[in-house]
């Protein structure tokens, strides 16, 4: 048979055509390349504009944080274009100078094997709890929320009797008060947190009208006026003889704080557990509590994790401003490096800030993936 | 059939300290004077210790004189002026700087979070890299970084950096022109007022025509030649009353100018390009949210891709996009206390420093200081619920 005219006139093929060659640039590069950079003028420009700048800084910032930078240094005098007669990059050496003064503050430097133990407590119970595959959980968080904490305040701040030397807190100082606020923060929120989310959400009107005042009041003022208030107004409060600790006050502003917006991040996920869970507890005959403990929590803060881990980032992030009411924090300590007069020079902060941007970076952008995955996996949990 | 009379059903009998009703009322009894007992605590601890120290009670000081200087005043301000007065210089400030910073935050932001939807991988990957970079480091490493290592390694007045517009910028900050109001101003001042009033006319105007006959008016370009056209015509013809101050480059010095100090360059700059990040995610969000189906819908009704923006996706997106916009304003508003880091004479850095350090009355301060940032977040969430209830999808 061959092609015909069909009677009403139009074309009509009735023979097969023949395997043909893919139209040319389909796929690969070349093709991904002119959709994906070149696909119109403007796209044009900007892709240009883009690739150049990014040529024009990369090399720069390559060269000075890597290819010449100052890896070991006694002073300032080490760094100094001027007195070594050529170019120099970022001053590393004052950072590992100041390695031990960033990390412990100034704890005694025979004690900071505790300090170290700390770290690996907090590491190790952090992974137990975020780890998804990891086994005991339960235990886990016992361990995180109460052992975890009274182990390692025993651990900072010495026990004479069991041989461990009391270390005040004031010589605590740099990556340790930083970690130590953001714990304290996150382990006092969650379940002040929940409490204040489960009095918001509850029928009895005082108890929730005190927890939205708790709850909004915190919410609307900015960090640092809460911990003016726990640094000049909280001694006030208590009597005269009780004279709370510098840090002790800061911690307990910063726990208020977060537990306010902790608090309504558990409140987005009691919110969205189905009515029918709560009706089901109770023609079950559970209590409150037991419908709480056992049926609604469960659930809803397995739903609010990415938001509790991003609330974390938040606290994580704000520690920096316990600087302002004279707490030695990461921040703060290199801050008061970059003032030692050894080291006083122009150049000096560029290289101690970018450490510094490096340090908080790798923490927040790891806690912020581990959002990403665990939220993806809860949608897939949920999807029938 | 016989009917059987239900027997009636009585509660059962409960001990009275398990009646829900009689618990809730326990415990609401309970939290209420666990709640006065802490704040009589507090209260009473307060007037012993302030008593002990010999500090003055209540808000007398607000008459007093201040007796220091501060070194950004938008109103007229000496060390001779009342704490009420730097009260005030200091909430200005905070409202300069926050204003500043929310005008250029939301304009990187928007481009950015533009920028990180295009479809050309480099411009979208080195989006992305800017948001996740500025997410993820704290707000007071950025400013340390813009006030300590970049604008404090700036020249000396006489090596001036010299950047188009008659801007230059030193150790000393940043010197920009300053206009300078002559007698006639207050005409321009009208003409714009005016402008605005016809402008709105037109668009109503263009909408009741389009609504009657179909027909369109080029409104928007009409409003805009009317907005832009009649001031610079009152102020022709008013004979320029604008002067310009311009700063002159001296020897040694820059001479005339208004000076914006290192320090408010600092917070805005810092302020602006963090923020920057988050209004870029929430950019971003809200044209995600708008499903595909709403733009190949208007390309099928026949709208243009002008208008498939406008009347179609953004009106959709914007629902998305303010509530967490409006957040971000009022967290920057918060956060331009951090003033008090770099020494920018913000409200915090006035009241609850300096004030604070030099009368000891630390209650009071505080509260006033937590009161102002208070009304903020109250205004935003009165603006929020007003918004929220007009574009409120309606439904059947």
């Amino acid at each position: 048979m061959t092609d015909a005219i069909s009677p009403s006139g139009a074309f009509v093929r009735s023979t097969v055509i023949g395997e043909q060659r893919p139209p040319h640039r389909v796929s690969g590069p070349v093709l991904w390349i002119r959709e994906n950079l070149f696909s119109s003028l403007l796209n044009s420009v900007l892709t240009l504009v883009f690739v150049a700048s990014v040529l024009w800084v990369l090399p720069g910032l390559i060269r000075f944080m890597f290819i010449t930078p100052v890896w070991v240094a006694e002073s300032s005098k080490d760094c100094s274009a001027d007195l070594l007669k050529h170019p120099v990059g970022a001053c590393w050496g004052f950072v590992n100078a100041h390695l031990g003064y960033l990390f412990y503050g100034q704890y005694p430097a025979v004690e900071r094997w505790r300090v170290d133990i700390f770290y690996a407590l907090e590491a190790l119970g952090l992974i137990w709890i975020l780890a998804p595959k990891a086994p005991f959980k339960p235990a886990g968080l016992v361990f995180f929320f109460l052992i975890f904490p009274i182990a390692g305040f025993i651990l900072l701040s010495g026990m004479t009797s069991i041989g461990l030397a009391t270390v005040q807190t004031h010589y605590w100082g740099g990556f340790l008060v930083t970690i130590v606020i953001s714990t304290v923060g996150i382990v006092a929120s969650l379940p002040i947190g929940v409490l204040l989310a489960l009095g918001r959400r509850s029928k009895m009107p005082i108890s929730r009208l005190v927890c939205v005042i708790m709850i909004e009041f915190v919410r609307g003022v900015p960090l640092i006026t809460v911990l003016f208030m726990a640094n000049v107004m909280f001694p006030l409060f208590v009597p005269e003889g009780w004279r709370p600790d510098s840090l002790l006050r800061v911690l307990v502003g910063v726990g208020f704080f977060s537990a306010a917006y902790m608090a309504e991040a558990v409140r987005g996920g009691l919110q969205a557990i189905p009515r029918g869970q709560y009706e089901a507890a109770q023609a079950l005959g559970l209590g409150y509590w037991q419908m709480m403990i056992k049926i609604i929590l469960p659930q809803a803060l397995k739903i609010v994790i990415p938001n509790i881990v991003n609330n974390f980032i938040g606290l994580f992030k704000d520690t920096t401003l316990v600087a302002i009411v004279g707490i030695f924090d990461f921040l703060r300590t290199i801050q008061a490096s970059l003032s030692d007069p050894n080291w006083r020079s122009a150049e000096m902060p560029l290289a101690a800030y970018l450490f510094a941007a490096f340090i908080y970076f790798i923490f927040c952008y790891g806690m912020a993936r581990y959002s990403l995955s665990m939220e993806r996996r809860l949608q897939t949990g949920n999807r029938h | 059939m016989s009917t059987q009379a239900i027997p009636r059903h009585e509660s059962p009998k409960v001990v009275f300290y398990n009646d829900p009703k009689i618990r809730s009322l326990f415990f609401q009894f309970i939290l209420l004077a666990a709640v006065i007992a802490l704040f009589w605590f507090a209260y009473d601890n307060t007037l012993a210790n302030l008593k002990k120290r010999n500090i003055a009670q209540g808000f007398g000081f607000w008459n007093v004189e201040a007796g220091f200087d501060i070194s950004q005043t938008l109103i007229s301000y000496s060390a001779a002026s009342t704490y009420g007065r730097a009260f005030l210089v200091g909430l200005l400030n905070t409202l300069l700087v926050s204003g500043l910073s929310i005008f250029f935050a939301t304009v990187i932001g928007v481009i950015i979070g533009v920028l990180r939807l295009s479809k050309n991988w480099v411009v979208s990957r080195l989006a992305g890299f800017y948001i996740e970079l500025f997410r993820n480091i704290p707000l007071l490493l950025v400013l340390y970084f813009w006030y300590g290592a970049v604008l404090s390694s700036l020249p000396e007045p006489r090596d001036s950096i010299a950047i188009p517009g008659d801007i230059w910028l030193n150790s000393r900050g940043l010197l920009v022109p300053r206009p300078v109001i002559l007698d006639q101003f207050w005409l321009v001042g009208w003409s714009i007022v005016l402008a605005l009033g016809v402008a709105v006319a037109i668009t109503r105007y263009a909408r009741r025509r389009q609504a009657e006959t179909g027909r369109r008016l080029p409104a928007g370009w009409l409003s805009t030649l009317v907005m832009i056209g009649l001031p610079l015509i009152v102020y022709f013809a008013a004979g320029q009353p604008l002067g310009l101050d311009l700063p002159v480059k001296g020897r040694f010095n820059i001479n005339g100018g208004l000076n914006l100090a290192p320090e408010l360059v600092a917070m805005v700059v810092g302020l602006s390009t963090y923020t920057a990040a988050f209004i870029a995610e929430a950019v971003r969000a809200g044209v995600v949210a708008v499903s595909k189906g709403q733009t190949e819908a208007a390309h099928s009704l026949g709208l243009t891709d002008g208008q498939t923006l406008r009347l179609v996706i953004m009106p959709q997106a914007l629902r998305v996009i303010v509530p967490p916009l409006n957040s971000e304003f009022l967290s920057l508003t918060k956060n331009s206390s951090l003033g008090v880091s770099i020494g920018y004479p913000d409200l915090v850095n006035v009241f609850t420093g300096t004030v604070l350090n030099q009368t000891g009355q630390a209650v009071e301060m505080v509260s006033v200081t937590m009161l102002v940032y208070l009304s903020f977040s109250l205004l935003t969430s009165a603006f929020m619920n007003w918004f929220n209830t007009r574009v409120a999808l309606v439904e059947r």
